[in-house]
């Protein structure tokens, strides 16, 4: 009657009676993409977690080796979606290494305080998702208030809401709005005042922090085995912040703090990302006054192309390290590409961090690990 | 650490060792059979090499080149280590013993270039499907029926 | 005794009332009724598999609300829902997933593709092993949206179209014969 899927061959090994084999996904509310967890369960206890990845593998690599060097840019933005700044800053940081160009400081500016409301739109929504997933519908509805004026923001400037092609080798494509300081400083305002919503509603909620507080625990030395990094990382004591550590564009002109946590729960987890939210308005507000005049965007020639050799680029995005390899043999377009993503690294702890805990704080574990699928699967 | 303290290091326990200092950080191109002693050696002191933060291959059409970034969050240099392995029969020795993020991106490379690493304690397919034929990455893949080239 | 006609909402209900002492006597066709119920009734089901996905968030969120046009609740399970929206790429591993989803539906049911991926694989269409050029390979599509990603305001545009033609009343195929002269 209707075509259903045959199974060719069943790889999950026969356990002992009373162990039960569950698929999550890929189809799923919880999983913030298509990610298929195949869970296997001893009543409600977690024994073992294998991930399913491939549900949106889209070759992104292999594409890349026919795009030149100003094409390839807007592939990375629809990798990390909610980071498509961040990723984009890293591809033209990349290009403007190997060339040499410069980059104006307007430019540099502008890129900036854009990176920055990227990192604060995804953590509104990944504040939003978690909350959903543990049950509480009412936070998802209050952060995409403060995301829809951010994206405002964007379209202002950029044109578009969600994945923008704003940021190119040697600068930013076009000046920005002219209302965009004052549309900027309006948002700080409201989020200074809302942000203390957040905190009676979900911080200070006793069945959220009974919920986290505990769960998911990743200890420093197994932070730094996995490869973590970002706000898990942090989470767990491990430095790592790239902003820090090898500054790019204006970072090393603008006072901010790395958030460090030791408990290295989802709590923890959970406080960083408040607090990094909380930082990244402080940098905001020290470049917003001050954007210098000049020109927008560098002296780039029409056809770009790297010399032979291999370049690499750290950004931080609000998952963690987001990093691009090239290996160029002087052509038009790369030979190789390699894009390094902060949630491949980030989900092959999840199985060392669920284990032994119960199916309710998986949702939990998952939650905070803010995975976004296609940034995995590339 | 400064390269030339490094460079001294790495002779005494890789003898065949190549550097080459054009780049940003310093590549040392070693061969696949002293990689497993290397990586035991790097991750203590006094390099402290404890995070491993990109894994990959390149195929250079005669023979495919696995590099592997590396640094350290205590002292915070960098290195970038490569070994070349022949296009016919690609096996290097796997570190997941060592840094366990090795094993999704070593399971990623195996799909992808057909490299078999040693002692991998679970090498299957991560990303692709399961009866994919195949290795992708590689320059000589066609795909007539998915692929339509520009 | 005088005929009245009734409106709910800002929606004509597709009918007359004869008003009658102890009450009223609808007089009306069965199948604009049933329509019309029905297509300010659809639940869609959850399914974004990627940057579209944050798109129809967007919608489902308190600016751009599609809880008004009638889609108030989202069900996970597909054989609770009517309208599936692929928001998204589909890969070669995705679509056996996708057909089994379309399967579980029970009719009468409906496909939305939204964005340039669902359409026809998007920017990801050369050069590229694993994705389906387009969702209408697996199953049929009744209403396309194109861009990447559609505004939310393309989207509800997209529903109410939908909408329309549930009221016209007419399947697939009929639809296909009536209008292939135009």
């Amino acid at each position: 009657m209707y075509n259903q899927t045959e199974v060719i061959k069943d790889t999950t090994e026969l356990g002992p009676e009373g162990e039960l084999v569950i698929n999550m996904g890929p189809q799923h509310p919880a999983t913030h993409g298509v990610l298929h967890l195949v869970v296997t369960l001893n009543g409600e206890t977690i024994k073992k977690i294998e991930p399913h990845l491939g549900y949106i593998h889209r070759s992104i690599e292999k594409m890349c080796e026919s795009l030149t060097y100003r094409q390839f840019i807007y592939v990375t933005s629809r990798m990390d979606y909610l980071s498509s700044h961040i990723n984009n800053t890293a591809c033209a940081l990349l290009v403007e290494k190997g060339m040499q160009i410069e980059v104006p400081e307007r430019a540099q500016y502008i890129r900036v305080i854009l990176n920055e409301l990227t990192r604060i739109a995804s953590h509104e929504l990944w504040l939003g998702a978690m909350a959903m997933d543990l049950g509480a519908f009412t936070p998802f509805f209050y952060a995409f208030r403060e995301r829809e004026m951010i994206t405002d923001i964007m379209e202002d400037t950029c044109g578009a809401r969600l994945t923008m092609n704003y940021i190119v080798p040697g600068g930013v494509m076009y000046d920005i709005h002219p209302e965009f300081q004052t549309k900027v400083k309006a948002f700080i305002k409201q989020f200074k005042e809302k942000v203390t919503e957040y905190e009676d509603l979900v911080t200070n909620n006793i069945i959220f922090q009974s919920r986290t507080k505990g769960v998911g625990v990743l200890s420093r030395e197994d932070a730094i085995s996995f490869g973590c990094t970002g706000p898990v990382a942090r989470a767990s004591g491990v430095s790592c912040d790239i902003r820090k550590i090898a500054p790019y564009d204006v970072y090393n002109k603008v006072e901010f703090d790395e958030v460090i946590e030791t408990a290295g729960d989802s709590f923890a987890r959970y406080m960083v990302r408040i607090k990094e939210m909380n930082q990244s308005i402080r940098i905001i507000e020290q470049l917003i006054d001050s954007i210098p005049e000049g020109e927008f965007v560098g002296k780039t020639k029409n056809v770009l192309k790297l010399p032979k050799g291999e370049f690499y680029q750290r950004v931080e995005t609000a998952r963690g390290e987001f990093g691009v390899y090239i290996v160029s043999e002087g052509g038009t377009t790369p030979h190789r590409i390699k894009f390094r993503s902060p949630g491949f690294s980030n989900l092959s702890a999840l199985s060392h961090m669920a284990e032994g805990s119960k199916i309710g704080d998986l949702m939990a574990t998952m939650g905070t690990l803010d995975l976004v699928i296609p940034d995995i699967d590339r | 650490m400064t390269n030339e303290e490094i460079k001294e290091y790495i002779s005494s326990h890789a003898p065949s060792a190549i550097y080459d200092e054009t780049g940003e950080w310093l590549n040392i191109t070693i061969e696949a059979t002293e990689w497993k002693k290397l990586a035991a050696t790097i991750k203590e002191e006094p390099f402290q090499m404890d995070f491993l933060f990109c894994l990959t291959c390149i195929d250079w059409k005669t023979h495919l080149t696995m590099v592997y970034h590396l640094t350290s969050t205590i002292l915070r240099h960098q290195l970038v280590i490569k070994a070349n392995l022949n296009i016919d029969l690609p096996e290097i020795n796997t570190v997941s013993n060592v840094w366990r993020t090795a094993e999704f991106h070593e399971r990623e490379v195996f799909e992808m270039f057909g490299i078999q690493f040693l002692n991998h304690p679970d090498l299957r397919k991560l990303i692709l499907e399961d009866d994919f034929k195949g290795y992708p990455l590689r320059k000589d893949f066609e795909d007539p029926i998915n692929m339509i080239k520009l | 005794m005088e005929l009245k006609e009734k409106t709910i909402g800002n929606e004509k209900f597709p009918g007359i009332i004869h008003e009658t002492p102890g009450g009223g006597i609808v007089v009306s066709t069965f199948d604009s009724v049933i329509n019309w119920a029905r297509s300010n009734s659809l639940w869609p089901l959850s399914f974004a598999t990627s940057c579209c996905g944050i798109e129809m968030m967007s919608t489902a969120s308190a600016k751009y609300d599609f809880s008004r046009f009638g889609f108030e609740v989202a069900r996970a399970s597909p054989r609770q829902a009517d309208v599936i929206i692929i928001a998204g790429t589909i890969v070669n591993k995705m679509a056996p997933v996708l057909k089994r989803l379309y399967d579980q539906m029970a009719d009468p049911k409906y496909v939305i593709a939204m964005g340039a991926c669902a359409i026809s694989g998007g920017p990801f269409f050369y050069n590229t092993y694993s994705v389906v050029k387009g969702a209408d390979h697996i199953i049929p599509v009744d209403v396309y949206i194109p861009g990447c990603p559609p505004r939310p305001e393309a989207l509800l545009h997209a529903m109410i179209a939908l909408q329309e033609k549930i009221k016209m009343g007419m399947t697939r195929e009929q639809i296909r014969t009536e209008f292939k002269t135009l």
